[in-house]
């Protein structure tokens, strides 16, 4: 029995080898993918031909107007300019939620204006900041769910190149006392959708908040996360991306690597630093250095899937 | 020149005048929604008292009851909401955008 499955487990780390973007080979090669804030975006050049990359933005807030960024559409903008001097283009583009800040539809057009710059296809998830409306999430639905064609709240799966993609929303219907919440619907979605897929696809998830426990205190998790993470534990390349706290956190936990984005708009405090996760003021001229995007290049070889944050200025 | 008809009229608004304004200052109570967290958390009111929610974080939050029978819009900085307790009883609420923020209205009779 015991030899059984480690049998299985040799076939399994070798149907991930195939992928060397492998959670795996990660864990292999010393766990924590690299990371850093002075890396500028052309670290995508390094990407290999069979390879492809993607961006990931998030927390752009736009209609934001308070001290720690008056103008979040300027630094949005920022952003978005940085991505026409990747020295390869991105195949497209993640924006991990609070696209604005208020749900107004007046946001969602600046934002989408912005973005629209960067020629890229995007595919969205929302932040609990989109779904305010008097729809509680109507008019993020008609603009960013339907074009794909998301289930429920918004979430939605696609392909890419033998990665799979899922979108989660885990910012609707929050429970009292909790932290983010998928919900059963959604669960029992991603139980078929994963159903019948290889152990050797490599998987790319993402949603706002955290689908780890980053803060309790501060209800930066998701109280269900555990369901998602028990179904794609058999599969050899996990990686989960998410916005929600405005700074760069990773965890890497068997195949399973986690990772947040910076916001496009105002820092966070680092969890307990401050009597609460609230807008961080920083001076003018440090802002630009603690906003930023993520770069993921997936490579089929056998180099690690990599990870690259980027600031929207040298610190 | 005063007729004694206005003088009865300024006896009686004299007379009205602090009892309107105490029934007002009765009438209503606050909760600050400071730091991600309601203060006071919980709050003892009469029936008939109007609660007034006021957001003084850069964040925007809500006040949803557990119940559901309450949901107010999104409030932005320095955005209030209010909202007549009629009946007695204890009301659970949290924030809808940051739900680990919890508070607790209790309406006497």
């Amino acid at each position: 029995m015991a030899q059984d499955n480690s049998s299985i487990d040799r076939r399994r780390t070798l149907e991930c080898m195939v992928w060397a973007g492998s959670g795996v080979l990660w864990t292999l090669v010393g766990g924590v993918p690299q990371t850093s804030a002075v890396l500028g975006m052309g670290t995508a050049r390094a990407q290999a031909a069979m390879g492809f990359s993607f961006l990931q933005i998030s927390d752009s807030h736009i209609g934001f107007k308070q001290a720690a960024n008056p103008n979040p559409l300027a630094t949005l903008q920022d952003a978005i300019s940085q991505v026409g001097g990747m020295a390869t283009k991105p195949a497209f583009m993640i924006h991990t939620g609070d696209i604005s800040h208020l749900s107004k539809p007046e946001e969602f057009d600046d934002a989408e204006k912005v973005i629209a710059g960067a020629r890229l296809d995007v595919h969205y998830v929302p932040g609990e900041h989109d779904i305010v409306d008097e729809g509680r999430g109507a008019d993020y639905l008609n603009r960013f769910g339907r074009k794909q064609k998301a289930q429920g709240t918004g979430w939605y799966a696609f392909d890419h190149e033998g990665v799979h993609f899922v979108g989660l929303v885990n910012v609707a219907d929050l429970k009292a006392g909790g932290m983010g919440s998928l919900g059963a619907a959604q669960i029992a979605w991603l139980t078929e959708d994963l159903k019948g897929k290889s152990a050797s696809t490599p998987l790319v998830i993402f949603a706002h908040i955290p689908l780890w426990t980053v803060y309790a205190d501060w209800g930066w998790g998701t109280d269900d996360a555990a369901q998602v993470l028990a179904l794609v534990k058999r599969f050899g390349s996990v990686t989960v991306l998410n916005g929600h706290i405005h700074q760069i956190m990773q965890k890497v936990e068997g195949a399973v690597t986690f990772h947040t984005a910076r916001s496009t708009a105002f820092p966070q405090p680092a969890p307990g630093t401050a009597p609460s996760p609230g807008p961080l003021k920083v001076a003018d001229e440090r802002l630009r250095g603690v906003l930023g995007t993520t770069s993921i290049t997936v490579r089929r070889g056998n180099e690690p899937l990599a990870i690259i944050d980027s600031a929207l200025m040298k610190a | 020149m005063t007729t004694a008809l206005d003088r009865r009229r300024l006896c009686a608004a004299a007379l009205l005048l602090p009892l309107l304004t105490q029934r007002v200052r009765a009438d209503e109570a606050t909760v600050k929604i400071e730091n991600f967290s309601f203060t006071p958390d919980t709050l003892n009111v009469k029936a008939g008292t109007v609660v007034i929610w006021s957001n003084d974080d850069d964040i925007p939050h809500s006040v949803v009851t557990t119940d559901g029978k309450v949901h107010s819009r999104a409030l932005d900085t320095t955005d209030t909401f209010r909202f007549t307790f009629a009946t007695p009883g204890t009301y659970d609420y949290f924030c809808g955008l940051h739900p680990h923020m919890k508070g607790r209205i209790i309406v006497a009779p």
